[in-house]
């Protein structure tokens, strides 16, 4: 079953029947009103699902796509065809609909569709997730249930899942570029509702990546995640009111990076900056942040699950620094954004799926370390906040206003975690938070593998992370004024 | 293709299969969507797609799995697939088909479909670029735009079961919305406005829609911080049907079967203020939310859920309906790849009789809400916390635009506290409501 991402070419070749020949046809078709690039994007994907809950694994899911779209680029102008159904007159047709949006560029040749596909695997998986024996996710998810239950007695009910998915990938382009990859993915989620007289509260944990099922075993992951999730449903049972106004805030490491996709990695991607509808237009080279910090969106670390060997428009991903020290360094930018802001594309066009456009997305989005000990940020702060553990977050990239919601948080009172309190949003700046940083823990630490990101109606997932970092004069929305 | 005769060709095969019990649901379809940006078309955009969600019973344990290949030759390995996935989960008592004698008789037409002569793409993309034009035409500030789309979809959906219902529905949609982005002093700000139908002639105009967005981004420049405090909230009504979904989901099936709800056991109790109905209607003639049987084959209908502030009906499926012991309300709603699970239809919060101009002279200082973000909602307690934008109200009055603070209660308390529900309710979307003013919620800024 090891497949290295170069086969996926082959697969799709024989499995519908095409050669590079016809392919070449379908976009000399795309590109014959003087379009500027065309490409086809391939895509056949097999996800699976089981749900536990009351005890039981009574609901199985298991969903085959695959499908095909054809792009034209005709200077800032994209047209895009698509069809569930793969063959060589879908794809002419929907190159015929895709070019309708060309008339008045350069000629284009279509070149030669002969070059191979990169062989970087940074998932290669002896067995993936997707072929992992149903019995054994089963067994999975009851220890889960038997686990979450013996944490503690207030515990009523468990809902777990895990679910995987198997994507395969072939992009064609009209310069002569072949890129495939292979993208297995796994997430396992647990969620548990804890109960104490009439208060009920629910807490939720999970975890993933571009790897094996195994991977829940090691290190007892599972037994982590699990724990993590009653614990905090158990938290919440005593949470008090949290806060209301603007407090120095600490959030710890790892998820709170949630922080750094909405504050400032969606303002900039390359879309918004060209289009100059971005807090951040125009603001390459400037002081972003305080000097504490240097921020990278990494697509390449391995078995993440923000990670790609290559982006959904066949460009390899890479290791873009976002801001360093302060200073604002680059954009995420796709193929069509990079060329019309003649910047070089970082490898983050992606999109939800062959039905969709590819745009500016993040892969795995994070701060690097800085010199404080956690502890000593913690103890730092008189009165605040000790942010922990997030739901979603939100923003605005034109007025630069984002929000993110901790569903963990503890005062700080006199240097101390204190008491913990209510799941809370908060609310900021995004040019001007990263300014208000004075303190980075050197506790650097990626999430745990479940984040998706929304943008224009496509998911994809991504992947955060973030030292302990101390930040001042963020509002925080909790109810006691 | 005929997609009634594929639905019974396939829980054919899965009878034959073994399966005790089934039922499938099939689409097709075709969408478009063109856009235009500073008067020039950005992109245009086709799918074709179909899909099929099949459900499969082996006694009573069960799978759900979908597909969008329809060759013979697959659909055959499918149904095996689907039953083996079915045999390895745990047998549900409460699981299985409605009973045969609560399934629909008739599918009445509730005109869900628009017959009339197609746009061409020049006349689309027309309506795309007056909508952009007017919203700068409307006022100098709006110096930049995210774009105009206008977008039309068309599709069949089947839905058949193995107790012998079948009934198929075909639905369009269309709808032209623009973003534009005004700047001044430095500041920029962007909104939108839209317009979503089941016909074409009952979309709003493109002038009109340009013009609103305009309104609603440029009353957005200059917005600023207000102190931390307690104050009234008017929420217009497009943030108001906010209020109705966490309302909606809370009286869900599934929330109240895994007693993930705030609204669990509040049956027959007070949950909202005096004067406060909302009901669930799905068969309002080319509503976006209408549909003429459920997810399930059973007929839908009109459900009242809040009767004078007290809690009358849940939202409920027959799986759910049966695990609380009590009856499918008509509201399953069917995904693909997801088993049947309770949904709104055309959910709205029944208007009042003041008109909102008044609701917003009778703050002395409070705020006017006119976007909301981030998913600080807990369903399980009822715990509320959204960043909002708005506007600031002084004695009466708009007095400047607010932004970058918080509001916040308990969604309980919030629904009691209605204190006036406005009398502007239009059916924009499928769940909707009126301009409505909470007398007091935590406001946090500086």
């Amino acid at each position: 079953m090891k497949n290295s991402p170069a086969d996926s070419r082959s697969q799709f070749f024989n499995q519908y029947d095409l050669t590079n020949r016809q392919l070449e046809q379908v976009l000399e078709t795309a590109v014959e009103r003087r379009a500027d690039y065309a490409d086809i994007y391939f895509e056949s994907r097999t996800a699976e699902a089981l749900f536990l809950e009351e005890g039981l694994v009574k609901k199985a899911s298991r969903s085959v796509s695959q499908g095909a779209g054809v792009r034209v680029l005709a200077g800032d102008k994209t047209g895009y065809a698509h069809s569930d159904e793969i063959t060589l007159e879908t794809l002419q047709v929907a190159a015929r609909t895709a070019r309708a949006i060309a008339q008045d560029t350069t000629q284009t040749q279509v070149v030669p569709l002969d070059s191979t596909p990169s062989q970087r695997d940074l998932y290669p998986l002896a067995t993936p997730p997707i072929a992992a024996p149903l019995q054994d996710k089963i067994q999975l998810l009851q220890q889960i249930d038997e686990e979450a239950r013996a944490y503690d007695s207030r515990i009523t009910n468990v809902l777990a899942s895990v679910a995987v998915e198997q994507k395969n990938v072939l992009i064609l382009s009209s310069d002569g570029g072949v890129a495939a990859d292979i993208r297995p993915l796994l997430r396992l989620q647990v969620t548990c509702i804890a109960e104490d007289g009439t208060t009920r509260q629910q807490g939720s944990y999970g975890g993933g990546g571009r790897v094996e099922f195994d991977f829940v075993y090691d290190d007892a992951r599972w037994k982590t995640f699990t724990q993590e999730a009653a614990r905090q449903a158990i938290l919440g049972l005593e949470a008090v009111d949290a806060p209301a106004g603007s407090l120095s805030v600490v959030l710890g490491s790892g998820w709170p990076g949630i922080l750094l996709h909405e504050a400032i990695g969606h303002g900039l991607e390359g879309d918004f900056n060209r289009k100059k509808v971005s807090a951040f237009s125009d603001r390459l080279g400037q002081r972003v942040a305080s000097e504490l910090c240097t921020v990278v969106d990494d697509g390449t670390l391995p078995n993440r699950r923000g990670s790609l060997n290559c982006d959904d428009e066949g460009t390899p991903t890479g290791r873009t620094v976002l801001i360093e020290n302060g200073t604002l360094t680059s954009y995420l930018q796709d193929r069509l954004n990079a060329k019309l802001m003649h910047m070089q594309p970082t490898g983050n066009g992606r999109r939800e799926s062959f039905a969709h456009m590819p745009m500016p997305r993040m892969t795995n989005t994070f701060m690097l370390p800085g010199e404080s000990t956690p502890e000593d940020i913690i103890r730092s702060v008189q009165n605040g906040l000790y942010a922990v553990s997030f739901g979603g977050g939100q923003v605005d990239i034109t007025s630069g206003k984002f929000v993110f919601s901790a569903s963990e948080a503890y005062l700080i009172e006199n240097g101390k975690v204190t008491r913990p309190v209510k799941g809370a949003t908060l609310i900021g700046n995004g040019p001007d938070v990263l300014t208000r940083i004075s303190m980075v823990g050197n506790d650097l630490k990626l999430d745990a593998g479940i984040g998706t990101c929304g943008k224009e109606g496509q998911s994809v997932p991504v992947g955060v992370g973030l030292p302990t970092i101390r930040v001042d004069g963020l509002t925080v929305g909790g109810t006691q004024a | 293709m005929d997609l009634t005769e594929l639905a019974a060709d396939i829980l054919d095969q899965a009878r034959q299969q073994g399966a005790t019990a089934g039922d499938v649901v099939i689409a097709s379809g075709e969408s478009f969507a063109a856009g235009i940006r500073l008067g020039k078309v950005e992109k245009i955009q086709n799918s074709q797609e179909q899909r099929m969600g099949l459900r499969l019973f082996a006694d009573q344990s069960s799978a759900i799995t979908s597909t969008a290949n329809f060759a013979q030759a697959a659909l055959q390995a499918f149904v095996t697939e689907t039953l083996d996935l079915a045999k390895a989960t745990a047998t549900d008592e409460f699981s299985g088909l409605p009973d045969q004698s609560d399934l629909a008789q008739d599918v009445p037409d509730l005109d869900l479909s628009d017959t009339s002569a197609p746009l061409t793409l020049e006349e689309k993309l027309a309506r795309a670029q007056e909508a952009e034009e007017a919203a700068f035409a409307h006022d100098s500030r709006i110096t930049n735009s995210e774009g105009a789309e206008f977008a039309n979809a068309a599709r069949e959906t089947v839905y058949a079961n193995s107790l012998g219902f079948c009934g198929g529905y075909h639905t369009t949609s269309f709808s032209l919305s623009v973003v534009p982005v005004a700047s001044q002093d430095g500041g920029m700000q962007r909104d939108y406005w839209y317009s979503s139908q089941r016909k074409l002639k009952a979309l709003e105009a493109a002038k009109v829609i340009g013009q609103k967005a305009a309104e609603r981004t440029v009353r957005r420049l200059g917005a600023k911080q207000v102190r931390t405090q307690e104050a009234p909230v008017v929420f217009e009504p497009e943030m108001a049907a906010s209020l109705l979904r966490h309302l909606a989901n809370a009286i869900s099936g599934s929330a109240l079967y895994r007693k993930t709800s705030f609204l669990l056991d509040k049956i027959g109790e007070k949950v909202a203020a005096d004067g406060l109905f909302v009901e669930d209607h799905a068969r309002l003639p080319s509503a976006l939310g209408s549909k003429p049987f459920d997810g399930e084959g059973l007929p839908t209908r009109q459900n009242v859920i809040v009767e004078d502030g007290v809690l009358t009906s849940y939202l409920l499926d027959t799986y759910s309906a049966r695990k609380l012991g009590l009856q499918s309300t008509g509201n399953a709603s069917r995904s693909f790849a997801d088993t049947p699970a309770a949904s709104t239809t055309n959910f709205f919060l029944r208007p009042g009789t003041t008109p909102p101009k008044d609701i917003i002279q009778s703050v002395r200082s409070g705020l006017y809400v006119t976007e909301l973000s981030g998913f600080g909602v807990n369903p399980v307690t009822g715990d509320y916390s959204r960043g909002a934008v708005g506007l600031w109200i002084e004695d009466g009055e708009i007095a400047y635009p607010v932004e970058e603070i918080t509001i916040a209660g308990n969604l309980l308390d919030m629904f009691k506290n209605i204190e006036v529900i406005g009398n502007d309710l239009e059916r924009r979307s499928p769940v909707s409501a009126p301009t409505v003013k909470i007398s007091r919620m935590t406001i946090a800024g500086t």
